[in-house]
């Protein structure tokens, strides 16, 4: 019988031949990833343990981004926790604030994971490397502890949702879209426990950016991984990683079998999808752009590891160039990492966006988890990029969170209420 | 396999409603916190301000569908645990929050029938091992599947830790 990409990946580490959904293996983990706060109680746990060796810190990889550059005491205590953990057991992959980002963007840009490996993050959203052709999931810190412990993880293999999209994509429309409109048919437990296979004639008009931020957002639909097949725009980003060019890796390219077998299939037709628009408050509760009436806002947040890449930003900087941010409008850009923020330097991004009136800042998580650099006050009304609209997500309770695509936030920032960048 | 006390239940029901999130059940502000006692004060906070004064210890919770969805912050489910929760019943979890729950030795169970019949403030049995919950106050039983052998492994041993400490040790 035929299998889907997560399946082959699978059972390719677990050294059989085929598996089937709902058996469960351990398989060991190319990497396994914590970001400062599941670090920091992975870490707590292997003491707990008394475990003070690592099975192999090639394969460890801490990244701090969530309240990092750090907000208050507490966090660099954390962050501390961290860095000297790594220190002492010298780990490969430890990215310091300044040398990477947010931990979703830095972990596929810097060849941290390769195609047909398996990764696991301390993170819900490590979902988003699905999109270079790996098996990627977020766990928890116990997980992350056993896994640095044992070299292993322990999986139910998921049942595969085969999701196609046909047609082609109408201007200002974008992954980020696609992914909402999927959401809106899925709702945020259409794909528990699945592992999402994107497809259909769209995957070649789609960007690398378009396919992560489809990744990233497969676990707003429950999943547990979100995955795509590898082509030669898979081959630029892997191959033009730091860890590539130094080290030469091998990798597996996994395509599925043609006679795989999905638990859910659907195809969507967007030829039609005009930009899409997630309301308070929860990603799935999704109207078309159109829909929406005069919303005025307070903020706009553009970037984090959902749409922070490259090409969001120089969607939302299109819209700025020779535009200003509306005065009751503060608008915030969070590039996914160091190197985005630098590919943005080279082509005059940040200069487009500080003349428009926005805020260009470092990679940090900071406002979309309501952390820091950007918190939602009492009923404020905000415009994100970003992967979730819970309620207090941002910040208090009251605020609101809409999540768009970046051309639509850019726009939205510079009307001073929801709207298109075909209304400018 | 002989009864353990860990994990036979007996509680009243704090009940809630479906889509429960990671961030209401531990906002972001608080995940920094790695204390267990200072957890267990935020737990449920921007669901419920007053969650920590309505449970003893021991209670259930009781949702229904995709309890625990959104992010993978193993301080959600363990903010449960250290406030005093003995369990939890769903008509379905969130595929990270249940796996977490496995690995750090909480319990809990998808039942939607249950769920469908039980009101908070009622008092439920559970026999994990039997795959039984009484409501006590409805007089009414239910079953539910049992975990399969890997996973019932890990809950004998109290959660993933145990596990890892015995593999460790064979090798
Ligand atoms: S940017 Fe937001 S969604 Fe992404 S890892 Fe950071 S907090 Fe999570």
């Amino acid at each position: 019988m035929g299998l889907t990409i997560a399946e082959k990946i699978i059972a390719d580490h677990a050294g059989v031949e085929s598996v089937t959904p709902g058996q469960i293996v351990n398989v060991p983990v190319d990497m396994a990833m914590a970001n400062e706060l599941s670090a920091a109680l992975a870490i707590k746990e292997l003491n707990k343990w008394g475990i003070d060796k690592l099975h192999d810190p090639t394969r460890v990889c801490l990244i701090p981004d969530h309240f990092t550059p750090n907000k208050d005491i507490n966090a660099a205590g954390i962050a501390t926790l961290v860095k000297n953990f790594a220190r002492k057991h010298n780990v490969k992959y430890y990215y310091e604030v300044g040398r990477a980002g947010i931990e979703h963007a830095v972990i596929p840009l810097e060849g941290v994971i390769l195609p047909g490996e398996i990764i696991i993050g301390g993170d819900s959203h490590t979902c988003t490397a699905g999109a270079i052709n790996s098996f990627a999931t977020g766990v928890g810190s116990t997980d992350i502890a056993a896994a640095w412990a044992t070299g292993e993880v322990w999986f139910k293999v998921p049942p595969t949702a085969r999701l196609n999209y046909t047609g082609k994509l109408r201007p200002h429309v974008y992954g980020k879209d696609l992914i909402l409109h999927t959401l809106k048919d899925l709702t945020t437990s259409g794909a528990t426990y699945m592992a999402i296979e994107y497809g259909g004639d769209v995957f070649d008009q789609l960007e690398m950016a378009d396919r992560l931020t489809m990744a990233n957002m497969a676990i707003e639909a429950g999943a547990k991984a979100g995955l795509f097949r590898f082509d030669e725009k898979t081959r630029e980003i892997v191959e033009s990683s730091e860890r590539f060019l130094k080290e030469k890796p091998e990798y597996k390219i996994v395509d599925p079998d043609p006679d795989a077998k999905y638990t859910l299939e659907r195809t969507y037709d967007i030829s039609k999808l005009e930009p899409q628009i997630a309301c308070p408050f929860s990603p799935d509760n999704v109207q078309p752009l159109s829909h929406i009436n005069n919303v005025p806002i307070d903020q706009v947040v553009i970037g984090c590891c959902t749409n922070g890449w490259l090409d969001d930003l120089e969607r939302a900087a299109d819209v700025f160039r020779g535009r200003k941010v509306h005065e009751n409008v503060r608008a915030l850009i969070f590039p996914g990492s160091q190197k985005i923020a630098m590919e943005a330097m080279d082509l005059g991004l940040p200069q487009i966006f500080i003349e428009a009136g926005c805020v260009f800042s470092s990679s940090t998580c900071g406002p979309c988890i309501g952390g820091h650099m950007g918190v939602l006050g009492e009923n404020e009304v905000c415009v994100s990029t970003t992967n979730r609209n819970f309620a207090g997500r941002m910040g208090h309770l009251s605020s609101q969170v809409y999540l768009a695509n970046p051309a639509v936030a850019a726009a939205s920032a510079v009307l001073g209420r929801i709207g298109s960048p075909e209304e400018l | 396999m002989k009864n353990n006390d860990n994990i036979q239940l007996d509680g009243t029901v704090y009940r809630v409603g479906e889509n429960i999130n990671t961030d209401v059940i531990m906002p972001g502000r608080w995940c920094h916190l790695t204390d267990d006692a200072e957890l267990a004060l935020h737990c449920m906070e921007d669901y419920d301000t007053e969650f920590n004064d309505k449970i003893s210890k021991g209670d259930i919770i009781v949702a229904d569908d995709n309890f625990g969805c959104g992010s993978s912050r193993e301080v959600a489910p363990l903010s449960i645990k250290v406030a005093g929760i003995g369990g939890i019943v769903a008509a379905s979890f969130a595929r990270i929050f249940y796996r977490n729950c496995i690995n750090i030795g909480l319990p809990i169970f998808e039942s939607p029938e249950c769920v469908e019949a039980t009101e908070m403030g009622d008092r439920l049995q559970i026999d994990m091992f039997d795959g039984k919950i009484i409501n006590v106050t409805k007089e009414l039983e239910f079953s539910f599947a049992p975990f399969p052998p890997f996973m019932k492994t890990i809950i004998d041993k109290g959660g993933l830790r145990g596990y890892v400490l015995e593999k460790l040790r064979k090798e």
